[in-house]
């Protein structure tokens, strides 16, 4: 192996006693990586070698090397869960929306903060919209459950004002999932103005020059320098959040929704915790999360191909 | 050519400027509404009347939250994994990064490593084995579950090789034919060099390690335990009644449940308030460098 990555280099063939120098010399670098060599191992891998829990019936006296061994029937069973479907569906369109509205809304956001000239108030405005990024959903869950209680809220009082009848936003079935996008978008867009603010330092000044000779106006420049100036950024990030499609937001749904709303709001990861933490089905459990990280991976992967193929992006 | 803004531009920028102040307004709003309430008599807040500014202003929910026992407990368990976790995050950090970031040539197992680590960015065990592997290496309840299981964040590890690229070659040469060995190197030259880097991910650390719930809810059976963001999601979410004494009862009829609340989520928000005006400082650095997370 140590011959063939040499080789690889392009480098002469090196002889043993030289290649024996180089190992001394690679000693350090190898050491250095050796704590967290250990820790990734035992909390990231051997966690992937328990995912034959799923197809075994784990019996806690046995453990996991004598539990009984039943091929695909925690498969079957997870198929049979009344409501799956509604559960995988809902994972899905959530988490598609949340993406949608997390490259628009940002995208958009840049467009109209770049209009705004004043340096100090383009600081003040990012300041202030991308604080809600650092805060805990926990917190967050605090404030929204809140505001957007029915009776006591600011958001509903404020709509009562309207004559606007009052909204359950957090348990009404069909307002809970578009709650969870808007709240999402809400903490997150910000910071995602954060990557196409970027892009827009990148655009050389001498198209808006030439542009504006042409006698295009503020809004073709932006028609026809900005937007194509951001493009492969934006496609960059939308290829990128393919490999989210299963993730509706966890921590999210988890700490805001509650058993009325799960026709529209239950998604795979929350099926997952109540399976496998509350009901101790550890198999079916490990069974559903085994199908979400496969499906998570094959995106993931596409993703970072498609990236790398038409963008040349590399993530290391 | 457009020096003179036309009436149309001039009203796209009134309309502009006023979208976008209330855009942050809608982020500011709802925190400084929590703060009001926080600071607000109880009647005052069932009664409706408080939307940004106190109402009858006191301070009793603020000396209720701090005579909590459970409260501080959990405010100190929190403070004790920051300031534990987030050097363990960073020094492995560093010593992993570092090796990654040279090229094949100086150290020829480089891919192999950069593959087993980044492989666990794309696929995991999942929740179960997770914690069967938690439970089995014997931390289950302890402090140290919340540290050694996220001890190396990998993605700041990619962040801080791409940062330890970029520093020119020949400086490391230099002192390499001067003796200095692959350690000094190391803290002597990438680390200072890399500063602005090492400060970011720091800060991230310190944000990621004070928000974390669910290793707390997962992995610590005694409440006693609980990180902060852990305990107020018992109080927030859940509403756990058997967390609550008697004692706490008759408390609660006097302070509410509203403000009291109010007042755990603004002291636990606090600390991340703190620390973000640094953060401000350095992240865009840091973000546009990887900013191309998932």
């Amino acid at each position: 192996m140590e011959q063939v990555a040499v080789g690889k280099t392009g480098k002469p063939q090196v002889p043993s006693s030289k290649l024996r120098r180089s190992n001394w010399r690679e000693l350090p670098y190898h050491l250095m990586i050796l704590p967290g060599f250990l820790l990734v191992f035992i909390y990231s891998y051997i966690p992937m070698a328990g995912i034959m829990m799923a197809f075994q019936r784990y019996r806690p006296a046995k453990g996991i090397l004598h539990s009984p061994w039943v091929g695909w029937s925690n498969f079957e069973y997870m198929l049979n869960i009344p409501g799956i479907y509604q559960v995988l569906w809902n994972t899905v369109f959530i988490a598609l929306m949340k993406i949608i509205a997390g490259i628009l809304v940002p995208v958009v956001v840049t467009l109209l903060l770049n209009e705004a000239r004043v340096r100090w108030f383009q600081r003040g405005i990012q300041t202030i919209i991308y604080f809600p990024h650092f805060l805990s959903w926990i917190i967050l869950s605090g404030i929204l459950i809140d505001i957007l209680s029915p009776s006591t809220g600011v958001i509903n009082s404020l709509l009562s004002f309207f004559h606007i009848k009052p909204v359950f936003f957090l348990g009404d079935v069909k307002w809970f999932p578009y709650t969870m996008v808007l709240t999402d978008t809400w903490k997150e867009f910000g910071y995602g103005t954060i990557v196409f603010l970027a892009a827009l330092t990148g655009i050389n000044p001498a198209l808006y020059e030439a542009a504006s000779i042409d006698g295009a106006g503020r809004w073709k420049q932006t028609l026809y320098v900005t937007l194509p100036g951001m493009l492969p950024i934006i496609i960059l990030m939308t290829v990128l959040s393919l490999g989210n499609v299963l993730n509706a937001g966890f921590d999210q749904i988890f700490n805001l929704y509650s058993a009325q709303v799960y026709p529209s709001g239950d998604i795979i990861d929350t099926l997952v915790f109540r399976i496998g933490m509350q009901d101790a089905n550890y198999g079916v459990a490990t069974a559903v999360g085994l199908f979400k990280s496969v499906v998570s991976l094959i995106m993931i992967g596409a993703s970072y191909l498609l990236a790398y193929r038409f963008a040349g992006y590399k993530i290391f | 050519m457009n020096r003179h803004n036309s009436p149309g531009r001039r009203v796209f920028l009134i309309l502009n400027y006023t979208f976008l102040i209330l855009l942050g307004l809608a982020c500011l709003l709802p925190l400084i509404n929590v703060l009001a309430i926080s600071f607000s008599s109880s009647t005052a807040v069932n009664a409706g009347k408080v939307s940004l500014w106190p109402v009858e202003f006191n301070l009793d929910s603020y000396r209720f939250v701090v005579g909590k026992p459970e409260f501080v407990e959990s405010f100190l368990v929190s403070v004790k994994r920051v300031l534990v976790g987030v050097p363990v995050n960073m020094v492995l950090t560093i010593l992993v990064a570092y090796p990654l970031s040279k090229e094949r040539g100086t150290f020829r197992f480089r891919n192999y490593y950069v593959w087993y680590f980044v492989i666990t960015m794309l696929f995991s065990g999942g929740l179960i084995p997770w914690y069967m592997t938690i439970r089995a290496t014997g931390i289950l309840d302890t402090f140290w579950a919340l540290i050694l299981p996220a001890a190396v964040p990998i993605f700041n590890v990619i962040l801080l090789l791409n940062f330890f690229k970029n520093i020119p070659p020949e400086i490391e040469e230099a002192a390499r034919i001067d003796g200095s060995g692959v350690w000094q190197s190391l803290w002597r030259i990438a680390v200072p060099l890399s500063a602005p880097a090492i400060a970011t991910l720091t800060l991230f650390c310190i944000v990621t390690h004070w928000n974390s719930w669910f290793d707390g809810l997962i992995l610590m059976n005694n409440p006693a335990h609980y990180p902060l963001q852990t305990y107020l999601q018992t109080i927030i979410v859940n509403r756990d009644m058997s967390l609550i004494n008697v004692a706490d009862l008759t408390q609660w009829a006097a302070i509410s449940d509203r403000t009291s609340r109010a007042a755990q989520v603004f002291v636990a928000m606090l600390p991340v308030m703190l620390v973000y005006p640094f953060l401000q400082k350095y992240f865009s650095q840091g973000i546009v460098m990887g900013s191309v997370k998932g």
